[in-house]
């Protein structure tokens, strides 16, 4: 059995502090070419997803852009910075205001659930609901996702005056949703957040009718992309 | 005798020396994503990538890298190739991606791909080594995929998201929570080792009357 070079004298320290700075460097310079060459990819893939989601909590929009509050009321922008809170304005096909898909988060069962959720604003009505993120526990938990009579109980659904989620099959009220029989805890998170998330915006969306208009993206493509 | 010593190591890692059922190594990935087939076979594919590249190079660079340092090295190499699996992963399938979640940068951690380099790519030869190591990932493949698809029968009455049986199965849920996973791990090494043992004994029986008959 050879043991490569393991039998020669022992190497001086710059020979090891070398040997490690090299092997860094060009760990170093793969990692920063694998991470440059997959951010296009990564970033539209999500873009798309989310596109993806708006469109599904928000039925009948064929338009989104992205609006952040600013200066006291909400304005387009085609790039929201990194921690501004961001709403998405839905449109129809002759760019006329449909409703907003609302980003919320909060802790679930096992860790953060990330939802999107369509409200529109001239009903008062939460009209659609999507998880974006969640490791709840898999055939229970995952129901808020995976079963679709759950989903659908978000269809049409009144904030007023705040969604409540009751034991399933007595839900009878606009803002009762039905919830998940043995997840108990991950539906309650759902509504939980749903309702803090309208609380944190119902004073900075502007009156139904004052929405901001859709901007038509300019020749390099731009909003909601 | 040359080709067969590179076949032998091949083979070695699916059965006899199989890194789960043999060395119970990897067993943080083999519990954690085995609840559904496609599930194990993306980490058993991203475990190979790693393994086969780092044995690749670690074994190509055995007599550059000296013996006090080789453990930093060895994880620094094995950390590229976890950073490249990882981001790849997270462009093609971030379906998978997202599903795996933390277990793709743990592959780091898993001792499977650690102890390859020590034992084994750190003293052969370039070829060996790879072959060695191509045998341990798929012997890694065949332990996280029969694993993933027991639990995805049995937890979710479907395998690669196709329904096997009707409406009215009902599934064991337990199977593909995190309990489901040490049940499954300890009957399937029940069996291997029971398997194991019968087929010595049989070879001592022949060798027995062999050794009288003769």
């Amino acid at each position: 059995m050879t043991t490569g070079g393991r039998n020669q004298r022992a190497p001086g320290s710059l020979r090891l502090v070398a040997t490690l700075a090299v092997a860094g460097l060009i760990s170093g310079v793969a990692i920063i070419g694998i991470y440059e060459s997959t951010l296009p990819t990564i970033t539209a893939n999500k873009a798309r997803e989310l596109r993806a989601a708006v469109f599904e909590v928000l039925p009948g929009v064929s338009r989104m852009q992205a609006l952040v509050y600013r200066d006291g009321g909400l304005v387009a922008v085609p790039e929201p910075g990194e921690d501004e809170a961001v709403v998405y304005g839905g449109y129809d096909e002759r760019s006329a205001f449909v409703g907003y898909a609302m980003p919320g988060a909060g802790p679930g069962f096992q860790d953060t659930i990330a939802l999107l959720y369509g409200y529109r604003p001239d009903e008062r009505l939460v009209v659609g609901m999507e998880i974006l993120e969640s490791r709840e526990t898999p055939g229970l938990g995952d129901k808020i996702y995976k079963d679709a009579e759950f989903v659908a109980e978000f269809g049409a659904l009144s904030v007023e005056p705040e969604i409540v989620a009751v034991r399933k099959g007595t839900g009878t009220a606009p803002n009762e949703v039905d919830a998940i029989t043995g997840a108990t805890i991950s539906a309650n998170a759902v509504v939980r957040i749903i309702n803090e998330t309208h609380a944190a915006w119902a004073g900075r969306l502007p009156p139904p009718g004052g929405e901001p208009a859709f901007v038509e993206p300019g020749p390099e493509g731009g909003t909601g992309r | 005798m040359k080709k067969n010593a590179s076949y032998e190591e091949f083979v070695k890692g699916i059965w006899r020396d199989n890194p789960v059922f043999a060395q119970v190594l990897g067993m943080c990935p083999m519990l954690a994503v085995t609840n559904s087939a496609v599930n194990a076979i993306a980490m058993g594919m991203a475990t190979m990538f790693v393994l086969v590249g780092s044995s690749f190079l670690v074994s190509t660079f055995r007599r550059v890298i000296p013996k006090q340092v080789r453990i930093s090295c060895f994880i620094i190499v094995i950390a590229t190739f976890v950073t490249i699996a990882d981001y790849t992963l997270l462009a093609l399938v971030p379906r998978v991606h997202k599903e795996l979640g933390a277990f793709i940068p743990l592959i780091v951690a898993n001792c499977l791909i650690l102890g390859r380099q020590e034992a084994f790519a750190s003293r052969y030869p370039t070829k060996l080594a790879v072959m060695d190591a191509l045998g341990m990932a798929c012997g890694f493949l065949v332990a996280l995929f029969s694993l993933g698809a027991v639990r995805e029968i049995l937890g979710d009455g479907a395998l690669f998201g196709i329904r096997l049986f009707g409406e009215s199965f009902e599934p064991w849920v337990i199977m593909i929570l995190p309990p489901g996973g040490f049940l499954t791990l300890g009957l399937i090494l029940l069996f291997f080792n029971w398997f194991t043992q019968k087929k010595n004994d049989f070879l001592a029986d022949v060798a027995g009357s062999e050794g009288r008959g003769g």
